[in-house]
């Protein structure tokens, strides 16, 4: 059955993008991740493009993290102070984001730079999880892991503006999570993620929270920041596809079900291992796209409609 | 089934009322089985079906434009190992759909000079490159052109071949059309040239309407027309789905 999405110009299988959404949902429910990385290709894959990918994505992703935040919310698992300063800084970083995204587009660059962030971003948190989760694995071999401080101390505690995060239990400058939140933010809108997968590293060693308020305080934050890319690029851009994202939600809602079911039968660090080679799966994907030699190397853009 | 036996009544009393035409000394009539092509959230495509009628010897061409757009070119080169957009070419008034049916191959019926002006065949749309890039070398212009109608043929919206074109009893012709689910809102306009001894005698256009219509074409016009409330609509069907979705498999 065909149904043709207004906003993408296109027809597409509805079974596809349901079974789409119930496999990315799956593996989000397993991971604990948002799987906005793995959204956004996939759907330049099947031919949306890039920028209706991105856009609709970040709307889909508002539902998704309303639907895990709950969760985390009930056992109090989120720090709304420590979210309330991450996400002051991701609007200002995903409203820059979308302003560089109109302007990379423009250029005609776009599907350039979204594809190097991947690389790079992916690249970078695969390659440090994958490290992470074979250390653990061999190390729970051997000894049993020492207990150290809660976090180290470094320049980085030395800056000023310091707030007192009581959930987070830390006494840090606001200026660090402000940063970081704007870094995910610029990402965030020109990916087409949630950030969740630079976030929650970002929070444990950079901010040194506790891991218990991570996920829920990211979730947290990723709902308004990606509600505030949904916004924006709906208003200048207008990429964002009601209809796609609601499909794409319908799967991912049911997966992620049977993908949080499945998650307790793994390991911690089995699971941050496979979601480790599965990022570098994505981002081996995209640099080879980038590498290997186009079949055509012109490519045609519409402009304008007289 | 039961629209195509709508439109082959349609095509039989047009036909007739055809034959009244020429014999009144018209030599060539036509028309399509429709005028209206809906993109509904169903679209997959359309066929539409023009036929007519003759009279008098001669090859008949059907050519279906679509709607003019702006389309830039750009051309990838290797910088640092990959492949980046590097030039681009702006080209004005490209019409966003071209399809053409004959009688014969194009090249039997008129020379390259007489296509070229009636603008008949892919390779001969007439398309104006932007006021910034007309200084460019004639060749790179050339190439560029070149590439604009393969990626516009690859995406399945230029015709590579001429498609068939029917002829009963030399008096009556029909051709079907087919648009893909990508085709462009607007204005087509479909037109039938007879050519006679290399030269087009007489030609008769047509316009079709291509719109999107139902909660398709609203979606879209709210999106363009109201962006803003557009955005906080799409936040908040989220925000009500993503709370739906949370509380329905609280139990489960």
């Amino acid at each position: 059955m065909y149904i043709y999405l207004p906003i993408a110009e296109m027809s597409v299988n509805i079974f596809l993008i349901l079974a789409m959404g119930g496999a990315i949902g799956f593996l989000s429910g397993l991971f604990g991740v948002g799987g906005g990385f793995l959204m956004t290709p996939l759907l330049i894959f099947i031919g949306v493009p890039a920028p209706v990918a991105v856009g609709t994505e970040a709307n889909q992703i508002v539902a998704s993290s309303v639907s895990g935040v709950i969760a985390h919310w009930r056992r109090g698992n989120v720090d709304f102070k420590m979210g309330a300063v991450l996400l002051s800084g991701g609007i200002v970083g995903s409203s820059l984001g979308v302003l560089l995204f109109k302007f990379l587009q423009s250029l005609g660059q776009i599907d350039l730079a979204i594809k190097l962030c991947y690389v790079v971003f992916l690249g970078i948190i695969g390659g440090l999880m994958l490290v992470e989760s074979v250390r653990t694995m061999l190390r729970a071999r051997s000894v049993s892991a020492r207990r150290g401080k809660l976090h180290q101390h470094n320049w980085l505690h030395g800056l000023p503006l310091k707030m007192r995060f009581r959930r987070s239990k830390l006494y840090i400058s606001a200026i660090l999570p402000f940063s970081i939140g704007a870094v995910v933010g610029v990402l965030s809108a020109l990916m087409g993620v949630g950030g969740g997968f630079i976030m929650v590293p970002a929070m444990i060693y950079l901010l040194g929270m506790p891991t218990s308020v991570v996920i829920g305080t990211s979730l947290f934050q990723i709902i308004f920041v990606t509600a505030n890319v949904t916004f924006l690029q709906a208003i200048s851009t207008q990429t964002v596809d009601v209809l796609l994202a609601i499909l794409l939600l319908a799967g991912a809602v049911v997966g992620a079900q049977f993908g949080s079911k499945y998650s307790v039968r793994l390991k911690g660090e089995q699971l941050r291992g496979l979601l480790a080679v599965m990022v570098i799966g994505v981002c081996v994907k995209i640099a080879y796209d980038l590498i290997v030699t186009p079949d055509d190397l012109y490519s045609i853009a519409r402009l304008a409609v007289h | 089934m039961r629209a195509t036996s709508i439109s082959l009544l349609l095509l039989v009393t047009t036909l007739v009322s055809a034959f009244a035409a020429t014999a009144h000394g018209q030599a060539l009539v036509a028309d399509l089985s429709r005028h209206h092509v809906a993109i509904t959230t169903g679209f997959t495509g359309a066929e539409v079906l023009m036929f007519g009628a003759v009279d008098g010897e001669g090859d008949i061409v059907v050519v279906i434009t679509g709607p003019p757009e702006d389309v830039v070119v750009r051309n990838k080169q290797r910088i640092a190992g990959i492949w980046v957009n590097a030039r681009t070419i702006r080209f004005e008034g490209v019409p966003n759909f071209y399809a053409v049916a004959s009688t014969r191959p194009l090249s039997e019926i008129a020379t390259p000079d007489v296509r070229e002006n009636q603008q008949i065949g892919a390779e001969n749309i007439a398309v104006t490159v932007s006021i910034a890039d007309r200084g460019r070398p004639a060749e790179e212009l050339a190439t560029f052109r070149a590439a604009l109608i393969r990626n516009k043929q690859n995406d399945g919206l230029f015709s590579r071949e001429p498609g068939e074109i029917t002829v009963l009893s030399n008096r009556l012709f029909r051709t079907g059309i087919h648009f893909p689910a990508n085709m462009a809102t607007g204005t087509y306009t479909a037109s039938v040239y007879l050519f006679h001894e290399g030269s087009a005698v007489q030609s008769v256009s047509t316009p079709i309407l291509v719109e999107k219509v139902g909660v398709g074409a609203e979606v879209y016009n709210f999106a363009h027309r109201q962006s803003a409330f557009y955005g906080i609509a799409a936040i908040v069907i989220a925000v009500f789905a993503g709370w739906l979705g949370g509380v329905i498999f609280r139990k489960v």
